[in-house]
């Protein structure tokens, strides 16, 4: 913080629109790609990143649109543009609203968040919730991954080295059940202790989906398998969330416990199954 | 590397490695040390600055970004020797003690007010909660913000 100011050398090649970034990509397989910055430049601040270049995406305007219907996003879209956007779900705008603050918010992009692929990403339980499809794209051609199959370990995507992120559709939601909900120390600038992104449909008062996803609890987002199956058996049981400890693997860390961590998960998805079964059964009445 | 922008209205131009931050930028080359440097990683607000109509955190953003873009930062709230309406608020409610956060609160706090231009307590401290202070306790700093515009008429 003192002394003469970092500048982090590096060359800086900046591409204004898609085409552009793929042949700088594959030109430059190990250039680190820059979005909004938001990880990268405290990353650097560290000291734990000196690229000796750098792909700047900022400026390709045309891969940070939402579409009119909320259901696709541009890998550069940021988390203002997705709160911003009136058809985008409101399970979605929330997480956005949760990134950071406001600052961050401004900067910091969709894109981003998930090929940053921290187990504490906000987004990404929500993603995998929303059964959410990533494109991707490199000179070779491109290609669409579940993101499901997104995540491959500790900080690790399937994106080949000369691959970027370009979107993220999600299929839409209609009356399913939505949760988001973050548990940290406070609103704004907290690394999440627990996240969790969950989504139940329903045909007809059966559940016929369940997609319930954890994050901050184990090396990359989690599906809770067991609380999934449970839910498509026997309906909407709350007691179904206990089957959570066992989908799970969270350790202790500066931020909590791995104790704490299972609970609070659990709880989380107890107290929304709780709700969410009242609400079916006030529907029913009607 | 030769890059070129805006600041408070007026052409800038500066030569500096690519992923120089926009905070030193300003503080070490353009003298502008309004903006502060708290933490160098995005969590205590004292370094913004508005990028193009948005609040950001200029020690975040590497200098090859702002090429071409528009900057505003805590110099250029004051109009010919007038102060802006949410430094006068400042003024009244006492909202600085050793004033090291002010001017990110000020920039933050501009940026909520040309889109809402009458917050609500909540809403102001939901849009500045990027901003960490360590001595007001915050109440002084979201009474000038709500009433900023008060201030004015
Ligand atoms: C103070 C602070 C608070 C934060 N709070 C939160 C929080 O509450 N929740 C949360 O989830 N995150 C948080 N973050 C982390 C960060 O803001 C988000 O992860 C953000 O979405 C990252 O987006 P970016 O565009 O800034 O990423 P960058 O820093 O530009 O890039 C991040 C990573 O993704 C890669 N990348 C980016 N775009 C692409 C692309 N299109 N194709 C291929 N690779 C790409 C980069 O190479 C890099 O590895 C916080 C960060 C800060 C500084
Ligand atoms: S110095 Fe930039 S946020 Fe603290
Ligand atoms: S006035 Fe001292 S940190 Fe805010």
């Amino acid at each position: 913080m003192s002394g003469p100011a970092p500048t982090y050398g590096g060359a800086v090649v900046t591409a204004r629109d898609l085409p552009e970034a793929l042949a700088l990509r594959a030109q430059f397989p190990e250039a680190v790609v820059l979005a909004g910055g938001t990880d990268l430049m405290v990353m650097m601040e560290a000291g734990q990143l000196r690229p000796g270049r750098v792909l700047n995406l900022w400026g390709c305007a045309g891969l940070r649109t939402i579409s009119e219907d909320g259901g696709h996003f541009g890998a550069l879209a940021t988390w203002t543009d997705v709160a911003r956007h009136p058809a985008v779900h409101p399970a979605l705008r929330e997480c956005a609203r949760t990134v950071g603050a406001l600052q961050i918010q401004n900067r910091g992009t969709v894109g981003g968040n998930i090929v940053n692929a921290s187990p504490a990403g906000d987004s990404l339980p929500l993603w995998l919730a929303l059964d959410a499809v990533f494109e991707v794209a490199s000179l070779r051609g491109a290609r669409r991954i579940a993101a499901a199959d997104f995540w491959v370990g500790y900080r690790r995507t399937a994106l080949a080295p000369d691959e970027l992120l370009t979107g993220v559709t999600v299929a839409p939601a209609g009356a399913d059940a939505v949760l988001y909900r973050k548990v940290g120390t406070r609103l704004a600038q907290a690394i999440s202790k627990v996240v969790v992104g969950a989504r139940i449909r329903q045909v007809e008062g059966t559940v016929t989906e369940a997609r319930i996803a954890l994050g901050s609890v184990g090396p990359v987002p989690l599906r809770a398998r067991r609380v999934e199956a449970l839910l498509v058996e026997r309906g909407l049981d709350p007691d179904a969330a206990d089957a959570v400890v066992d989908d799970i693997a969270p350790i202790d860390d500066v931020r909590s416990t791995a104790v704490w961590r299972r609970q609070v998960a659990q709880r989380v998805l107890r107290r929304w199954l709780v709700e969410q079964r009242a609400f079916s059964a006030r529907n029913a009445r009607q | 590397m030769h890059i070129e922008f805006s600041v408070n209205g007026e052409r800038r131009e500066v030569d500096l490695p690519p992923m120089t931050r926009l905070l030193d930028a300003l503080r070490e080359h353009l003298d502008l040390t309004g903006a502060k440097e708290g933490c160098g990683e995005g969590e205590c607000g004292a370094c913004s600055v508005i990028l193009d109509g948005e609040v950001v955190c200029s020690c975040l953003v590497p200098v090859v970004q702002v090429a071409g873009a528009s900057v505003r930062t805590v110099e250029g709230l004051a109009r010919a020797g007038e102060l802006d309406s949410i430094q006068a608020s400042f003024l009244k409610h006492g909202a600085a003690q050793c004033g090291i956060c002010t001017p990110g609160f000020l920039v933050a706090a501009r940026d909520l007010l040309d889109r809402n231009p009458h917050p609500t307590p909540d809403q102001a401290r939901d849009a500045l909660a990027g901003n960490l202070c360590r001595c007001t306790g915050y109440q002084a700093i979201v009474d000038a913000v709500v009433h900023a515009e008060a201030v004015r008429e």
